[in-house]
């Protein structure tokens, strides 16, 4: 099993988090993974990357050019590594930002969810990027529920304990629009 | 603490932050430093976690205040280390050479950034030269050892801690911000209590034992060289004890890389798209930079015919594989400086053009 993905948004849309969640749920799946930010001025200007790479081998390159997926949450996103996605590799998109016909590639499983309308019927708009990431894992089948709950255990611990149930529920309803709506 | 506590576990841990750990699981307790992008990461960890632990965290003013604790720590005895990166190592090399000089063990974390100059805070591998060279003035060298994931971060600093008491001399952990900040699962068990160092030579108050002195100054007719080929002494036994490199896929190898770092990363990846391809890549990765692994290119390249060496800048490591590289073998050099990443597939074609 190899798969490696591109996160992009805004800073503050919590693309660091769902990387870091989907890294912490490949580890508990016992694989091997990488997770690397966006690192550069870049930074500073407001964008938010990640990287991160899972795989059943040791890993080589934590960068990658051609990812198998990418999930991006804003246009500029978009714009920028659409063309990047390995052909038949997934695509999902934040559809509070981003529209149908902004999609160039065809060759590509697109997929476009509605995350804030989605975490307000969870019951906060906050999760708009769990929505996301549960849309992401179905349409991959990189991880699976049981890796997600202990990377959520792990990353809202203690007095964030509470977290959970309502991020883990966001990540499922993304998950079931997924299953419904992709084509 | 309950049992299932004191097991290693797995846990997604930062570059820089596992250096930090590792350096207190091998007992430092003692830090000095002065910040810079980017290895802020290892003075935040520990200025959090040596307080908790018995130990001294010194934001110096400046980076030559900072390595020159560093030598009054480790001439009392302790294990102490500083980090810093481009700027700031440069600042360091008095004090680095007065460490070799000295004769003293201490561990310095480079975590490079583009140069010269105050350049920028991209991963690069321009430093090669300048850790391996010695860096600083005299007729001296520092180990160094270089990383290629963040559980190495985690062990070789601990090593460098290990080689640097063993020869009583700096060792350095030359890495960038690739490593530095990427996350990756390490394996860390309970922190053990420190242990006691042997170390009959540090100035520990003079009760009831001869006289220590720790010195760099060599006066006396003839006493500097006598002291300059001691040193060479110390270096060949590193060598012919301490010299470690990876090799992966040289069963069948065909075409050699040479790549260390982070670069050697990058290279697994498109030895993997090769070999897919039929084409029989082997890799040799050089951990310790110094003592370079001379014997193993000499020996490997006797029979394998080309070899490619990739950086991330201009043509540093390449000149130490030419000068070790079996008379029969060509080499081949793919750099990218100044913050330029290699992708997998920049490298696989370079080794169509001169597999």
């Amino acid at each position: 099993m190899y798969h490696d993905c591109i996160m992009a948004g805004f800073g503050g849309q919590g693309i660091l988090m769902i990387g870091d969640i989907l890294s912490l749920a490949a580890m508990h799946d016992g694989r091997n993974v990488t997770w690397m930010p966006s690192y550069g001025v870049e930074m500073r200007g407001g964008t938010a990357r990640c990287t991160v790479v899972i795989s059943d081998e040791r890993i080589g390159s934590p960068i990658t050019g051609a990812p198998s997926g990418c999930l991006v949450m804003n246009k500029p996103s978009l714009d920028k590594y659409e063309s990047w996605v390995s052909p038949g590799g997934a695509l999902v998109a934040n559809g509070t930002f981003i529209q149908e016909s902004d999609f160039t590639r065809s060759d590509v499983s697109r997929l476009l969810v509605p995350t804030n309308d989605i975490a307000e019927q969870v019951g906060d708009k906050r999760t708009a990027s769990m929505v996301a990431l549960g849309a992401y894992v179905e349409m991959t089948g990189v991880t699976d529920t049981p890796g997600l709950k202990a990377a959520l255990e792990k990353t809202f611990s203690g007095k964030k304990a509470k977290l959970v149930p309502i991020n883990l529920e966001a990540i499922e309803q993304g998950r079931k629009f997924a299953r419904e709506n992709r084509k | 603490m309950s049992d299932t506590t004191q097991q290693p576990q797995r846990q997604m841990m930062k570059g820089n932050v596992a250096i930090a750990e590792g350096a207190l699981h091998a007992g430092c307790r003692y830090y000095f430093g002065y910040p810079i992008t980017p290895q802020n990461d290892i003075p935040e960890y520990l200025s959090a976690e040596l307080p908790k632990c018995g130990g001294t965290f010194v934001q110096a003013e400046s980076e030559i205040a900072s390595i020159n604790m560093v030598l009054g720590a480790s001439a009392a005895g302790a294990r102490c280390m500083t980090s810093s990166s481009g700027p700031g190592i440069s600042l360091m090399q008095e004090g680095i050479s007065y460490l070799a000089g000295s004769e003293l063990p201490a561990v310095i974390v480079y975590v490079s950034r583009i140069g010269p100059g105050l350049g920028g805070i991209a991963p690069t591998q321009g430093d090669y030269k300048q850790v391996t060279s010695g860096g600083g003035h005299g007729d001296y060298y520092s180990i160094v050892l270089a990383p290629s994931s963040v559980q190495e971060m985690f062990s070789l600093v601990q090593t460098c801690f290990d080689l640097a008491d063993k020869y009583r001399n700096p060792a350095i952990l030359l890495t960038d911000a690739i490593l530095g900040q990427m996350k990756e699962p390490v394996i860390v068990g309970p922190r053990p209590e420190p242990k006691a160092q042997d170390k009959p030579w540090a100035l520990t108050g003079n009760q009831g034992r001869s006289k220590n002195l720790i010195k760099s100054l060599f006066l006396g007719d003839g006493e500097m060289e006598v002291q300059n080929w001691k040193l060479v002494e110390k270096y060949n036994r590193l060598k012919a004890e301490d010299t470690m490199a990876e090799e992966l896929w040289m069963d069948d190898a065909e075409f050699i890389i040479v790549a260390f770092g982070s670069c050697s990363r990058m290279v697994e990846s498109s030895i993997r798209l090769a070999r897919a391809q039929g084409l029989k890549v082997g890799l040799i990765r050089p951990i310790t930079l110094f003592p370079f692994p001379e014997k193993l290119i000499y020996e490997r390249t006797a029979s394998i015919a080309k070899v490619l060496v990739v950086e991330m800048n201009t043509g540093q490591m390449v000149k130490d594989v030419k000068v070790n590289t079996h008379k029969n073998a060509d080499v081949f050099f793919y750099g990218r400086p100044g913050g330029g990443m290699p992708t997998p597939e920049d490298i696989l074609e370079k080794i169509k053009e001169f597999y």
